[in-house]
């Protein structure tokens, strides 16, 4: 099962996914990229049922460029959010709902970073710390015991890998690979690929 | 009330009401577009605005997307219309296909709007024509004209609105390799060209670089006259 994780620190988020793209017992793709650019400091990570995942996060991305376009300003990670939750909550009592689970990730120019969790019966919640997937379960226990809202960008990538490496401990399906992204002030930046050891 | 057509035939084969919207652009202010070598630029003569309006807020030259802008002359209520329909395709593109639109697609679909209420019932014609410029995904730089008929040519440069005509002719006279050589020279031409049509506002450093050339060529014209 995917799993998802961000973390928020003074003046960053830093953000993870899983790279398995999986069809029942089958991994069909081992580097897929689960997140999704929708501005320069927007991240959006989606997972979830398969083809609602891309449909709706690349739907939500046209959109935000379109508002970019059409006001000649980016709009914040707060009203993002809110405007993808929106389209969420419409789509939910209709025939055709989004089963996806999603965390949105951006900087502000006033207010800072922000991290947010949203899933697929349109909650939204503004979080310091938040995951998605069964490897939630393993590691948001691990969030709240070492968590610091003060975290610098090296404790917040220790803090991660600790996550990585719990659900590489005790959880059953193996997720060899994760990919990371940090984004502050100068905007969204690729960090290492995390490979919990033992992983090819 | 909508069902019949407003933009008939005339017996000797007018569009009368095509026709009196590209009078309506003849009433707009001028813009006009140049094609370089590596840059394309868009100029547009900036109308004077009454004593209390807030001068910034009137925009001619919009971006469709990220590497496509357009500039206007004609009914600005109209281009609103049809430059938030262009970038909704720009999006809307990029979602179908995952690549971002060619200047041709994407003022091929502002012509067929156009065209589309030359033809529709109870519509009338937009009154704007459109310079759009930007770069393909190879590199090359375009420019394009349309008008309220709904047709669409490309252009190495070109004018619309006020003073078209005089724009035009100024570049036909002085659109050469030269002056188009460097991305700078093709801004100065771009400035030159609207320099035509009104008194110089404040376009700072490049008018006093215009200023020094044309002295340049007075000076010339005095040493060939007394030699």
């Amino acid at each position: 099962m995917e799993y998802l994780i961000g973390i928020q620190g003074q003046d960053f988020v830093l953000v993870a996914a899983d790279n398995v793209a999986a069809h029942s017992i089958v991994k069909m793709k081992q580097d897929q990229d689960k997140m999704f650019k929708l501005s320069d400091k927007i991240l959006l990570l989606c997972v979830g049922e398969a083809g609602d995942t891309v449909q709706f996060a690349e739907y939500i991305q046209k959109n935000i460029q379109l508002y970019k376009m059409r006001n000649g300003y980016e709009l914040s990670p707060t009203a993002a959010a809110n405007f993808t939750r929106k389209n969420l909550a419409d789509y939910l009592r209709s025939r055709t709902p989004y089963h996806v689970n999603l965390l949105l990730a951006g900087f502000d120019e006033t207010d800072g970073p922000g991290l947010y969790y949203m899933d697929h019966l349109s909650a939204l919640a503004k979080a310091p710390f938040a995951a998605h997937g069964h490897g939630a379960y393993l590691t948001l226990s691990i969030l709240d015991r070492y968590y610091r809202p003060d975290l610098t960008r090296d404790e917040a990538v220790d803090l991660l890998k600790k996550c990585i490496e719990e659900l590489n401990h005790r959880f059953i399906l193996n997720l060899p690979s994760f990919s990371v992204r940090l984004i502050d002030k100068d905007g969204t930046h690729d960090l290492e690929k995390l490979i919990p050891v033992g992983s090819k | 009330i909508y069902d019949r057509a407003i933009t008939v035939f005339s017996p000797d084969g007018h569009l009368f009401q095509v026709e009196y919207a590209q009078e309506a652009v003849k009433k707009g202010s001028t813009a006009v577009g140049i094609r370089g070598k590596d840059i394309v630029v868009l100029g547009v003569e900036k109308k004077s605005v009454a004593k209390l309006q807030e001068e910034r807020t009137v925009r001619k030259i919009c971006a469709l997307d990220d590497h496509v802008c357009m500039a206007f002359a004609g009914l600005t209520a109209d281009a609103r219309i049809v430059i938030n329909r262009a970038r909704v395709e720009c999006q809307s593109h990029r979602l179908t296909v995952e690549d971002p639109v060619t200047v041709e697609y994407i003022t091929r679909h502002i012509a067929t709007l156009k065209q589309r209420y030359t033809q529709s019932n109870g519509r009338r014609p937009f009154g704007i024509s459109a310079l759009i410029v930007g770069f393909d995904c190879d590199g090359t730089p375009r420019l394009y004209q349309t008008d309220p008929s709904g047709t669409y040519h490309a252009w190495k440069a070109n004018a619309i609105g006020r003073s078209a005509k005089t724009v035009r002719e100024f570049l036909e006279k002085n659109y050469t390799e030269e002056s188009i050589a460097t991305d700078n020279e093709a801004i100065k031409l771009a400035i030159k060209a609207l320099l035509e049509l009104l008194e110089s506002k404040e376009i700072e450093t490049l008018v006093t670089e215009i200023e020094k050339e044309k002295e340049e060529e007075a000076e010339k014209k005095k040493q060939k006259k007394s030699t």
